[in-house]
């Protein structure tokens, strides 16, 4: 029974941190903007949080530029289990437009296991509530 | 004398919203001294540039950052077509100072929020980024993409603006201007608001002057400087505006010229629609070789004066792309601007130059710093530095 209300709590609530591997800032602010009035992505639970020791998903938007890789992987083990990286963009998931730079590695899971993929180049607030609804689904 | 204490913050951290590294020397709560490093954003675009055409590079350069993506396109195109002596369509030239305006609103209402949050207001946070939708709309409306337009080529701009897009935009135009009214009452009058932003991070106008900066940032301390005006380019010769500047040298003025920018970006915005010329919206014919030589443009972004250089060498692909983006122009004098503040401020001062990091992360200077011991090392020294230290070290002597 408490497993059942420990997924409950995690499926109604996922605390999320946002992440800027080295992005151009275009999904970053669509992820702002999905979480504002608007869209408002707070009405299914999810909340933004600041720090990694408070967060369930990890939105990273950006291709993991070779020198925030380390740190990328600092914050990904502060957070407490259970943890699901959600790569956000295009370039996090393959490397985008920035693939064949020479300090971009080709998407964040080069770095850290990734449980869920939204491409686009940049995202729409729209694809950013389906792909977190969808892993919520999977919960 | 309280002992002084190092206070790092970032790459990641709350009020960073992209990777930076700034250290903090306090004394007690006041800030004595200010560092920062960048570079978590560098990708390598520039170099990138050198191995695409020039019209793969307009996809390359509106990735440098996404909030301004229109600003270095067009940077670009203007040396790109500078280089070709391209004459353009007054219709290309009137769409893409529109969008450039329309970009501007979009990003100043961004940093009204985000400043907004800094200081803990979070209802107006919520409720500028509400009407920021607006212009996301239109922009939505002329482009067919929310954020990274892809709007400008090379020789004018890719899509035609219908009259029913013309009527959407004016129609969308009235409610904003109302409430940009409503934003100047709060940015000037509300007291609590002001009492967080009046008289923090001073620069001032000497300093803005001495430190080279540029956009809002120097305009807030006085420097009556803006390059749509000073070095005219797109439509803006056609268009009547005023060149918005503050002397309250901190972070109030700052908020002050933001917004009074923004009502004037809504008049060019409903000069540009009202005048909109007839004709061609791209120069019709436009050679994919483009001759050797170099070119600079200057375009005022919404951040300030973001200037492009491209050497061409009459290939497809351009030989070298230089992009000196505003923010790598204000960083130096945002951190002397905090010194003096307390720890507190420390948020809003930074986020009062509306930093941009994935445009500034370019590539890495080091100066001539003769104070700390740090010079440029020239090829000839590190060959010579090279070969002596693994004699030195692994006793390889040829």
């Amino acid at each position: 029974m408490f497993e059942g209300l420990k997924r409950w709590a995690r499926k109604k609530s996922p605390w999320v941190l946002h992440f800027n591997s080295g992005a151009c800032n275009a999904c970053d602010i669509e992820i702002l903007a999905a979480l504002m009035p608007h869209y408002d992505l707070e009405r299914f639970g999810v909340l933004l949080k600041a720090t990694p020791r408070h967060a369930d998903v990890l939105l990273c938007s950006g291709p993991a530029t070779k020198q925030i890789a380390p740190r990328l992987q600092r914050i990904y083990e502060q957070m407490p289990e259970p943890k699901f990286v959600v790569a956000v963009g295009a370039c996090a998931c393959s490397g985008g437009a920035f693939r064949g730079c020479y300090n971009v590695l080709e998407g964040v899971d080069q770095v850290i296991p990734v449980s869920a993929y939204i491409p686009g180049c940049p995202i729409k607030p729209e694809a950013l509530i389906d792909g977190v609804a969808k892993l919520l689904g999977k919960i | 004398m309280a002992e002084t204490i190092h206070l790092p913050i970032g790459p990641q951290h709350p009020f960073l919203k992209e990777p930076a590294k700034f250290d903090f020397d306090i004394q007690g709560e006041e800030i004595v001294g200010a560092r920062m490093n960048i570079g978590y954003n560098h990708r390598g675009l520039e170099k990138l540039c050198e191995e695409r055409n020039y019209y793969q590079c307009l996809y390359i350069l509106e990735r440098i950052c996404g909030i301004c993506s229109h600003s270095h396109t067009t940077a670009f195109c203007q040396a790109t077509e500078k280089l070709l002596g391209l004459e353009l369509p007054k219709r290309g030239l009137y769409l893409r100072t529109l969008v450039c305006e329309l970009e501007r609103l979009h990003s100043h209402l961004l940093w009204i929020g985000v400043a907004a949050h800094e200081v803990g207001f979070d209802s107006l946070f919520m409720l500028v980024w509400r009407d920021r939708e607006l212009v996301m709309d239109a922009l939505e409306a002329i482009s067919g993409n929310r954020v990274n337009y892809a709007f400008n080529t090379i020789g004018g701009v890719r899509r035609d603006l219908s009259d029913e897009q013309r009527k959407k935009i004016l129609a969308l135009l009235q409610p904003l201007i109302d409430r940009l009214e409503y934003y100047t009452n709060i940015g000037s009058h509300e007291p609590s608001f002001e009492a967080r932003v009046r008289g923090v991070g001073r620069l001032s106008k000497q300093h803005a002057i001495d430190m080279c900066t540029v956009g809002p940032f120097a305009r807030a301390s006085g420097v009556d400087r803006d390059a749509r005006r000073d070095a005219p380019h797109a439509a803006y010769p056609d268009l009547e505006f005023k060149v918005i500047t503050s002397e309250e040298c901190d972070i109030f003025g700052r908020v002050l010229v933001r917004v009074l920018e923004m009502v004037e970006s809504c008049k060019m915005i409903k000069q540009i629609l009202d005048g909109l010329p007839e004709g061609d919206f791209v120069a019709p014919k436009v050679m994919r070789r483009v001759p050797a030589g170099a070119a600079i443009s200057y375009y005022e972004a919404p951040r300030g004066e973001d200037i492009h250089y491209v050497r061409g060498n009459g290939t497809e692909k351009p030989e070298r792309v230089k992009v000196r983006a505003p923010t790598m122009a204000n960083l130096e004098a945002a951190c002397e601007s905090v010194v003096g503040s307390f720890v507190a401020d420390i948020p809003i001062a930074i986020a009062s130059i509306d930093p941009c990091f994935s445009c500034t992360d370019r590539t890495s200077v080091v100066l001539n710093d003769r104070r700390r011991g740090r010079r440029v090392t020239t090829w000839g020294e590190l060959r010579t530095y090279g070969i002596d230290w693994y004699r030195r070290n692994r006793g390889i002597h040829f």
